[in-house]
Order: structure tokens, then C-alpha cells, then sequence
């Protein structure tokens, strides 16, 4: 098992994670959300992938042909679509608090407190 | 059963014919009689499956896709009663909360009903499925129908906020699940819970699979409002429309710590030293409750105030359920759906006020509800209920809760869920005093709170005359629930039943891999229920509602010292509840690094 892409996984995910706890603005937050849930597509391929597997379509291969995990594909296809849809629903958000307040950044906004 | 699935297909095509019928203009009643009856027949489906599930637990694989050689292939749901009856929570809220939007929504009513559908199905798969990934994505999906809901009122900044709050925490609780799944995939080769359960009853867990556990833990817990995650919470409820709140606080925030006990009894069970887990999850439950419960007296705006005892309350759930028994679970289940019927009735009461009023800033409307006595009366008994006054089903489970964890060897529990319920049951019956009946002075404590709840924006266009029917018959409808559930002679034989059924591991992964007929659990005879503990808890629930609405008989200097003293310990609590997305993902951090260190190590 090669240690590189877990080490990748956990750089992605802590990294998008600072970027969020420090970010300034509310778009730049966002993208750090979607920096850290790349680090999920990147976990999930390396578990299903086998050294010179090749892509599990199958009526174009021959039989006992070794394949890549096809299921950690489709859970990975899967959360691409969801993040997709939550970073637009989140985008919207931005916008339009920067309608109504003037600003992009998280900690201006006068928030509810205590 | 053929009817298995219908639960999530009806709601999610219906939301889809509801979008349709969007587009025509001026027939939100349709929308309205559409939503509703489709919510009656889930909730009816509901029932159905659990009076099935009480004899035998149903598994239902997609496409006829029944395990080949032992390896499930295919796709199910597995509906044991637990599961089943929190889908019919799910459903019977849904329902009240489209009762009362009867009025709510005249003004403004773009996709709400297919939102909550959407959100509906979401949760019904959820506690439906037996599939570690059918999880997951329906754990999103109940987030992007829950992040739209909040945001419903986009005019303002609020509901901005908080669903930004909510949606970016939430997001990263599903990248945890996500590895948390992905692990247990790669260790054991399968997305089925029973299948999981049944490589780590054979191969035992190793320290992957304890991570693996924990990141699944955490996931939840966020969803599950848990210290050091619940920041979110109080800032999503708060904002969100009555109906929504209903939802989120009623039946949203349980599935995540139903999601915990689901995963820890069908895979894990089998091979955890389940010691320090149980004092792990019973210690960040009784703080959750404790910083919940004193979160929730300091607040004057209603809304956060019921927020904040949700997340009192959901950390005694996760304390139920970090017990490990079978009974406590029972009664931890009983105490949930009971919460969830009256925890949605208090929102309801918020939002009748709020349609009175335009207003639920408990200070500015003192007195103001002289008027509305069955209100009036309904979120006061709800107050009581919410601290555990017998006969209530809260005070049942509780009981229940609490002589398990006496067995366990937990005496402290009672005291802490003493406090936390006295501390909740009396926020609500100040804030409940103070609209409806006018007494007391300005609160002391909540005074220079910046979040008010005053000029929240009105959710309908007339408030004139009395409350419509549509809108307290609900509320009615729900405390009596929660009292009939209390009453009922069978309803802790019931809640034993489920939970033995739900922490029988074994039972659970032979019904669906070789489809083995479950065991049938008589309800044991037990030490009898210690009734008292909900009388006392409604007790230092008026103590404490009166504590802050009274003077004091205590010597004036005394109690100006005592105040002062307890202002400076509170405002540091006050103040990392900043309202600041960035200072929430620091904490979720540091609870979730301390929490997959103490798994590297158990």
C-alpha cells in the first residue's frame, strides 16, 4: 500500500480546514470547503486503485483482466454531485449576504452572539 | 415487503410533481392539501412497517439484489422497530408542520413544500437503510434541504448566516463520514452495515477500524449538535422558518446520534472495549447538556432559548445511548420521540407569537400574550414536559435512562439530568411567564444580549383577530402526544422491545444475510421506574423560572453578589459562542483531533 495519497488526503483536508477557520471572505471560504472535500475524491480513489489495474468497463475487457475498485468510483461520482450542489447552495448564501450587508467577510457581518 | 421503499419514493416524486405545479400561479392550497396528504401517507407507511418490524425485522433488497454466497451485492433497507419509529417522528412532525403553515406560508411559499418533502424522504432513508453509503448520501441530502430551509427567508442576513453556519459545519461532518466510510470499506469490503459487523465480529477491529469509527463518531456528532460541535446549532434554529425549527430540533438532530448508536450496535459491538467509549461519549454528552441547559436560561430571544435546550437535550440522548445497554437505549428512544412532539409543539408556540407579534424577544413581549390562554397553557405544560413532570413520555424515558445507568454503575447521571432538565424546563417556563402572564422584571441575565429577537421579519402577511385554528390544533395535538405516549401502559414494554431488538448485533446482521427470523424480546420485569426524578426535575424548573423572574427572599446583597459573580463565569461560556464560522471550525478541530487520538489509543 503506498502511504503518498493518504498523506495527500490529510494535506488537502487540514489545509482546506485552516483556510476556513482563518478565511476573511466568504467566496475564498468556500473554495476552502471544496479544497477540503477534494481530499475526500482523492482518499476514496486510492483505496479502490490496484498498480496497472485498468478502468472497470467491462464488456470491453477480457475476462480475469485486473480492474480498479469500480465501487469507490461511484461513492466518489457521488460526492462530486453533493459537493457540487452544496458549494452552489453556499455561493448563494455569499451573494446575497453581500447584497444586504456590503461585505464578503465572515467576521464583519454582525452575527448572532451568545 | 413490496411497500418497503414507498416511504422515501412517495415523498421525493411528489416533491418533484410539487416543483411542477410551482410554475402555476395561485394554487398554493393545492400545494398545501398535496404536501400534507403526503406526508399522512408516509406516516401511515410508517406505522405500518413498525407494527410489521415489532414481530420480525424487515429487510428489503433494491432490484431483488438478495446476497449471493453470503455478500450482500445488493442495496437494502433493514427496518427494525427503532428505525420505523423514528421515521414515523419524522413523518408525524412533518405533518404538523405543514398544519401549521397552513396560514404560515401564504405570503411567500417558493418551493417549501417540496424542500420539506425532499427533506422528509431524506430523513426516511436515512433511518431506513441498512448500507453505510445509502447513509451517507441521504445524510446530504437531509443537509442541502435543511440548508435551504434556513436560508428560506433570503431577505435577511440571520437566516443568511446561520445557514452558512449550518451548511459549511455539516459539510465537513460529511467528509469525515466519508472517510469514515471509505476505511471501513477498504478494511472489510463491503458498504453493508451487517456485512461490516460480521468481518469485525470474525477478524475483530483493528486500529483503522477504530478510527474508521471514530470519524463516523465525529460526522454525526456534528449533525447530533455535541460540545464541542453544537456551535452551528443555535445559530440554524434560531433563523429558520417555525416548521423547519420544528424538524431540525425535533427529529434532525437525533437521527445523527441514532446514526452513532445504529453503527456502533450492527458493526463495532461485537469487538470494542466499550469501557472508555461509554465514559468518552457519557462525558461529552452530560457537558453538551450542562452547556446547553445554562446557554439556553441566558437567552431573550425564544427561538435560541429552545435551540440551546435542544442541544441540553441532545447531549442526555447521547448520554442514553453512551450507557451501552439495551434498556437505556429503550428509554432513550422513548425520551426522543417525546422530546421531538414537544420540543415541535414550543416552536409552534414561538410561532404563533411571532405571528402576533412580529416579535419573540421574551423581553419586549411581557406581558403582551395576556390574551392567548390555550397558548398560554399549552407552552407552559410543555415547559413542564420538557423538564420530565410524570406522566409525559420525557419523564418516562428519562426514568428509564436513568435506572439503567444506576445498574451500569452511573448514579451521577440522575443528578446532572436533574439539573440539565430543570435548567431547560425553566428557561421555557420564564420565558412562558413572562409573555404570557407578564410578571416578573427585566432578566438580569440576558439584558445586554445581542441577539434579541426583536423585528425578527414576519413570516405572514395578517396577524389580526385570534390564532387560527390550523395553527394551535397542532400544537395541541403534539403535547397530547407526548402525554399519551406517557400514559400508555405499552409504550415502555414497546421502547424495551426496540431497544433490545436495535442492540442485538447478532440478530440484526443474521436477518439480513441469511434472513434468519429475529429473536422475539419479551419485555423484561425490571426494577420499577423512579417516578419522583421528573417530579423533582419540574420542580427545579419552576425554582429556576422563578429564580430569574422574582426577588428574591434572600438578603439583597447576597444576591446582588451572587449575580455579579455569575455574570463574570458566564460571559467567557457567552463568548465562544461567537456566531463566527471560522471559530467554530477551530473547535470542531480541536474536539476531533482530542477524539481520533483517545480511538488511536483505545
Amino acid at each position: 500500500m503506498n502511504l503518498l495519497p493518504f498523506l495527500v488526503t490529510a494535506w488537502l483536508f487540514l489545509a482546506g480546514l485552516y483556510g476556513i477557520a482563518t478565511s476573511r471572505n466568504v467566496i475564498h471560504l468556500v473554495s476552502c470547503l471544496f479544497v477540503a472535500q477534494s481530499s475526500t475524491y482523492v482518499f476514496l480513489l486510492s483505496i479502490g486503485f490496484r498498480r496497472q489495474g485498468t478502468a472497470p468497463i467491462l464488456d470491453e475487457l477480457p475476462a480475469g483482466a485486473r480492474l480498479v475498485d469500480p465501487v469507490v468510483q461511484s461513492l466518489a461520482l457521488t460526492d462530486i454531485v453533493v459537493g457540487a450542489t452544496v458549494s452552489a447552495l453556499i455561493l448563494v448564501f455569499a451573494l446575497q449576504a453581500h447584497k444586504k450587508s456590503g461585505t464578503l467577510d465572515p467576521r464583519r457581518a454582525p452575527p448572532m452572539r451568545g | 415487503m413490496e411497500m418497503t421503499p414507498l416511504p422515501v419514493v412517495v415523498p421525493l416524486v411528489m416533491a418533484a410533481v410539487l416543483v411542477g405545479l410551482e410554475a402555476i400561479p395561485g394554487n398554493h392550497r393545492l400545494l398545501d392539501i398535496l404536501s400534507l396528504a403526503t406526508a399522512l401517507v408516509v406516516l401511515c407507511l410508517d406505522l405500518v412497517l413498525f407494527d410489521t418490524a415489532l414481530t420480525n425485522t424487515i429487510v428489503y433488497w433494491f432490484g431483488g439484489w438478495a446476497p449471493m454466497g453470503g455478500f450482500p451485492v445488493g442495496i437494502a433497507f433493514v427496518i427494525d422497530p427503532a428505525g420505523a419509529a423514528l421515521a414515523a417522528l419524522a413523518a408525524l412532525l412533518t405533518v404538523m408542520g405543514l398544519l401549521f403553515s397552513w396560514h404560515y406560508f401564504r405570503a411567500i411559499g417558493t418551493f417549501y413544500h417540496s424542500l420539506m418533502l425532499l427533506f422528509l424522504a431524506s430523513l426516511q432513508g436515512f433511518t431506513l437503510t441498512g448500507d453505510l453509503f445509502n447513509m451517507f448520501v441521504f445524510f446530504e441530502l437531509m443537509g442541502v434541504a435543511a440548508y435551504a430551509l434556513t436560508g428560506y427567508k433570503i431577505e435577511d442576513t440571520g437566516p443568511l448566516e446561520g445557514a452558512l453556519n449550518f451548511s459549511v459545519m455539516n459539510s465537513i461532518g460529511a467528509f469525515l463520514v466519508l472517510f469514515g466510510i471509505g476505511l471501513i470499506y477498504g478494511r472489510t469490503g463491503g458498504l453493508n452495515l451487517a456485512w461490516a459487523g460480521s468481518w469485525v465480529a470474525k477478524h475483530g477491529a483493528d486500529r483503522t477500524l477504530l478510527v474508521a469509527f471514530m470519524l463516523l463518531v465525529i460526522g454525526f456528532l456534528i449533525k447530533g449538535a455535541i460540545v464541542p460541535f453544537h456551535f452551528w446549532l443555535p445559530d440554524a434554529h434560531a433563523v429558520a422558518p417555525t416548521p423547519a425549527s420544528m424538524l431540525f430540533s425535533g427529529i434532525m438532530v437525533e437521527v445523527g446520534l441514532y446514526a452513532v448508536a445504529r453503527i456502533y450496535w450492527t458493526v463495532f459491538s461485537p469487538s470494542l472495549h466499550f469501557l472508555p467509549l461509554r465514559d468518552l461519549l457519557l462525558c461529552i454528552g452530560l457537558a453538551t447538556s450542562l452547556a446547553g441547559g445554562v446557554m439556553a436560561c441566558l437567552q431573550r430571544h425564544m427561538k435560541r432559548l429552545l435551540a440551546y435546550s435542544t442541544v441540553s437535550h441532545s447531549g442526555m440522548m447521547l448520554a442514553g445511548i453512551a450507557v451501552l445497554d439495551s434498556n437505556a437505549l429503550g428509554g432513550t428512544l422513548l425520551y426522543i420521540i417525546a422530546h421531538g412532539m414537544i420540543k415541535a409543539g414550543l416552536f409552534i408556540g414561538t410561532g404563533i407569537i411571532l405571528y402576533h407579534y412580529s416579535s419573540i424577544d421574551e423581553e419586549k413581549l411581557r406581558g403582551k400574550g395576556c390574551q392567548m390562554k390555550m397558548t398560554a397553557f399549552l407552552f407552559c405544560a410543555s415547559g413542564l414536559a420538557l423538564a420530565g413532570l410524570p406522566p409525559f413520555a420525557t419523564g418516562t424515558g428519562k426514568a428509564i435512562i436513568e435506572r439503567s445507568a444506576e445498574a451500569a454503575g452511573y448514579g451521577s447521571l440522575s443528578a446532572v439530568f436533574l439539573v440539565c432538565s430543570g435548567l431547560t424546563g425553566g428557561a421555557v417556563l420564564r420565558a412562558g411567564a413572562s409573555v404570557f402572564f407578564g410578571v416578573g422584571s427585566p432578566n438580569f441575565m440576558s439584558a445586554p444580549a445581542p441577539t434579541s429577537g426583536d423585528r425578527e421579519p414576519p413570516e405572514t402577511t395578517s396577524q389580526t383577530g385570534g390564532t387560527p385554528l390550523m395553527m394551535w390544533i397542532p400544537f395541541l395535538l403534539l403535547v397530547a402526544g407526548a402525554f399519551a405516549a406517557g400514559v400508555a401502559p405499552q409504550a415502555a414494554g414497546l421502547a424495551a422491545q426496540a431497544g433490545a431488538r436495535f442492540t442485538d448485533g447478532a440478530g440484526y446482521r443474521a436477518a439480513v444475510l441469511t434472513g434468519k427470523e429475529s429473536m422475539l424480546w419479551p419485555p423484561l420485569p425490571s426494577a420499577p421506574l423512579r417516578w419522583e426524578s421528573g417530579a423533582e426535575a419540574a420542580l427545579l424548573a419552576v425554582v429556576v423560572a422563578a429564580f430569574f423572574l422574582f426577588r428574591s427572599p434572600l438578603p439583597d446583597r447576597l444576591v446582588k453578589g451572587l449575580k455579579v459573580v455569575m455574570k463574570r463565569g458566564l460571559s467567557w461560556l457567552r463568548d465562544i459562542h461567537s456566531g463566527y464560522i471560522g471559530d467554530y471550525v477551530t473547535w470542531f478541530m480541536i474536539g476531533a483531533s482530542i477524539m481520533v487520538v483517545i480511538a488511536v489509543l483505545l
